[in-house]
């Protein structure tokens, strides 16, 4: 027991949800001082332990309770019931640029959100030119954080956490977003943290990251603890879950059904017709659109689209202009839509199936951005950012 | 006493909120650091002209200093309560205003409401010290006095810390009582003998029953009172005015200090 890094005992956490906010005190006394609310259960007994030096994932749904577990291991919230207890000195990325003033300069905002992180002031300036030179800031350090661009302000924050040199680091997805220069500084970090001999807990959704990245995991569904173990069991029994509750068509997505056809399950197979999360650029996959329509329809149209976890369409194709006649369907079913070679880049991805009629306006059912994916680096193989590949072909030509 | 290393170990966090908040006040104003300056002397100067001359209120004289004047005597007054006025203000606010630091960081929260009024403490000893470059033209000299100045800054300012620890967290869950501490502070302002005499007061109350009694128990009342006996009067305050107000101070951090360690458990769910 006394050789765990992290050791997380029995814990319990618990929300409020308030009805109406009683935020004036005569809303207050108007209610006889009680706001109304509902309790709800975050986290309900969570243990585990963490060993040093591994590198520990976090793995849930939305709404699972793992930000909040991160958050009671770096003591923001405070469990109901039971402990937490972190061997060493810790320090949590929850944020980038915590504390920032924006009146004040890049220089002083290092010193202050370095404080903040608990580095002392000594740390700080031994390695101020690292965190200036690793944020590329140099010329900008002197002027005021509120003329950075969201990119540099961002880049500045990550400088000083990486320089946080804590034995147990707790780390939140929120860490990665920005560009995919940004990602990959990131994940270069963890890893060299990691070689480093440094305990590391990391909240994802990404399975590659829990694959590739770490050691041990635990599953968290509704608050409780799903399963503990190796990260790629974890990682391989979460994705069945997901898969199964795609196919129950329980997703929690907005969901939407006009009555004439439902939309059941979206699903993506790799070459071997095997339910995939993850393909490679270049890999032949086909989307699976499973539905079920109660009384016959005529002239329905399927359609797919795919956006990146941002927000942007990447795609998004329909069989009404890919000319696919589709005269009448009824009782249950699947559309597929087979890709021989998928031109997606390295990435996270979400899909969406709709069904509409002949007229594209009018939608039965959708299920929007439901099933998410990840693309690794395939062939052709790019690894300098962008969406698609286009797969072209190089020729030098001397004159 | 976990909490007490947490702080000390957190010290350099602490100067360094406390810095913030000082650059951040006057940054971007031409004047900069004249205005916490202009501030309490245009305050003086309209008590001044309103009590002193339209109303026509007597300065007391100064004993023994001999000092008859009354902005110098308003003044002398009228900053210890910007100091508590200040002091609550801001650090009623200071967590609501450092919600995403509550959010998202961890470290012992009182740091935040301790540095807003360690910054609003150091604008009160450039005050008192420009109050004591003026009082000097007027031939007080408090340079011996410094030390006791000292020990009643340090006693008001844990009365302020104490407050402003209770009211910082209570601000999170009720936040329309930003609006009522200016109320109170308004009254407060005219329960304690700033723009009008102490002699004023015993003429109506007497100087001794229980309402004078009552008059005095206000802790604001004898922080004014004990800043004048050393600035205006330049005698030694009763030590039954320090004892009680130490005792007040004191009690009222412990207060606070315990309170804000109650509310602090669901602060980042509140924000």
């Amino acid at each position: 027991m006394g050789e765990a890094a992290i050791a997380v005992d029995g814990v319990w956490k618990r929300f409020r949800l308030y009805h109406e906010r009683n935020q004036s005190l005569k809303a207050a006394v108007m209610r006889g001082g009680r706001a109304k609310y509902e309790e709800f259960w975050a986290l309900k007994d969570v243990s585990f332990e963490v060993t040093p030096g591994t590198t520990f994932a976090l793995v849930g749904q939305n709404g699972s309770g793992k930000s909040t577990m991160l958050k009671c291991l770096a003591k923001i919230l405070r469990p109901d019931r039971g402990t937490t207890r972190i061997e060493g000195k810790m320090s949590a990325l929850l944020e980038l640029g915590a504390g920032f003033h924006p009146e004040l300069s890049g220089r002083e905002n290092v010193f202050l959100n370095g404080s903040i992180l608990g580095l002392t002031k000594r740390e700080l300036e031994q390695r101020f030119d690292d965190i200036v030179g690793f944020a590329g800031l140099e010329q900008f350090i002197d002027m005021p954080v509120k003329n950075y661009s969201s990119g540099m302000y961002v880049r500045l924050g990550f400088s000083v956490a990486i320089n946080v040199d804590p034995d147990v680091l707790l780390i939140d997805e929120v860490l990665a977003v920005g560009d995919e220069e940004f990602q990959r500084r990131c994940l270069e970090r963890v890893a060299e943290l990691r070689a480093a001999g440094k305990t590391i807990v990391v909240v994802t959704h990404s399975l590659p990251v829990v694959r590739s990245l770490c050691d041990e995991a635990v599953w968290l569904e509704h608050g409780g603890v799903r399963e503990i173990g190796k990260a790629d069991q974890v990682a391989d029994s979460y994705l069945g879950q997901v898969h199964l509750d795609m196919q129950a068509g329980v997703q929690a997505n907005p969901h939407r059904p006009t009555g004439q056809v439902r939309i059941t399950g979206l699903e993506l197979l790799d070459e071997q017709g095997r339910l995939a999360s993850g393909v490679a650029t270049g890999d032949r996959v086909t989307f699976r659109l499973h539905y079920e329509a109660a009384d016959p329809v005529r002239n329905p149209v399927f359609s797919f689209a795919v956006h990146t976890t941002d927000g942007v369409l990447v795609s998004g194709p329909n069989t009404k202009e890919a000319q696919v006649p589709l005269e009448k369907i009824e009782g249950t079913g699947h559309v597929d839509l087979t890709v021989d070679h998928l031109m997606l880049l390295l990435g996270s991805y979400d899909l969406t199936g709709e069904c509409t009629d002949d007229t594209i306006t009018h939608s039965f059912d959708r299920m929007h951005r439901a099933l998410r994916f990840d693309v690794h680096p395939g062939t052709p193989h790019e690894t300098f950012g962008g969406l698609v590949s286009f797969d072209g072909r190089w020729s030098l030509t001397e004159e | 006493m976990q909490k007490l290393s947490e702080f000390v170990s957190r010290r350099e966090l602490f100067v360094n909120l406390t810095l913030r908040e000082l650059r951040s006040k006057y940054k971007r104003s031409i004047l900069g650091w004249t205005w916490s300056l202009l501030n309490p002397l245009t305050s003086m100067a309209i008590y001044a002209v309103v009590f002193g001359v339209f109303l026509g209120v007597d300065p007391p004289k100064g004993d023994p200093s001999g000092l008859s004047n009354f902005a110098m005597y308003l003044l002398c007054g009228l900053l210890p309560f910007n100091f508590i006025s200040n002091g609550l203000n801001g650090g009623m606010l200071s967590l609501l205003g450092n919600a995403n630091l509550v959010k998202k960081v961890y470290f012992p929260r009182e740091i935040i409401v301790a540095a807003n009024t360690a910054s609003w403490l150091v604008s009160f000893l450039i005050e008192l010290g420009v109050l004591a470059v003026a009082l000097a033209f007027f031939g007080n000299v408090v340079v011996l006095w410094i030390p006791l100045i000292l020990l009643l800054v340090l006693i008001e300012l844990a009365f302020v810390t104490g407050l402003a620890l209770i009211l910082a967290p209570v601000t999170v869950y009720f936040r329309d009582l930003q609006h009522l501490l200016g109320l109170v502070l308004q009254v407060w302002f005219y329960t304690a003998p700033i723009v009008y005499t102490m002699g004023l007061v015993e003429d109506q109350l007497g100087t001794t029953g229980w309402k004078i009694t009552l008059y005095n128990l206000n802790p604001l009342v004898r922080f004014v009172e004990a800043f004048r006996n050393v600035f205006y009067d330049m005698r030694f305050p009763p030590l039954a005015d320090i004892a009680y107000l130490v005792g007040v101070s004191g009690g009222v951090l412990f207060l606070g200090l315990f309170v804000f360690g109650r509310l602090d458990r669901r602060l980042a769910e509140e924000l």
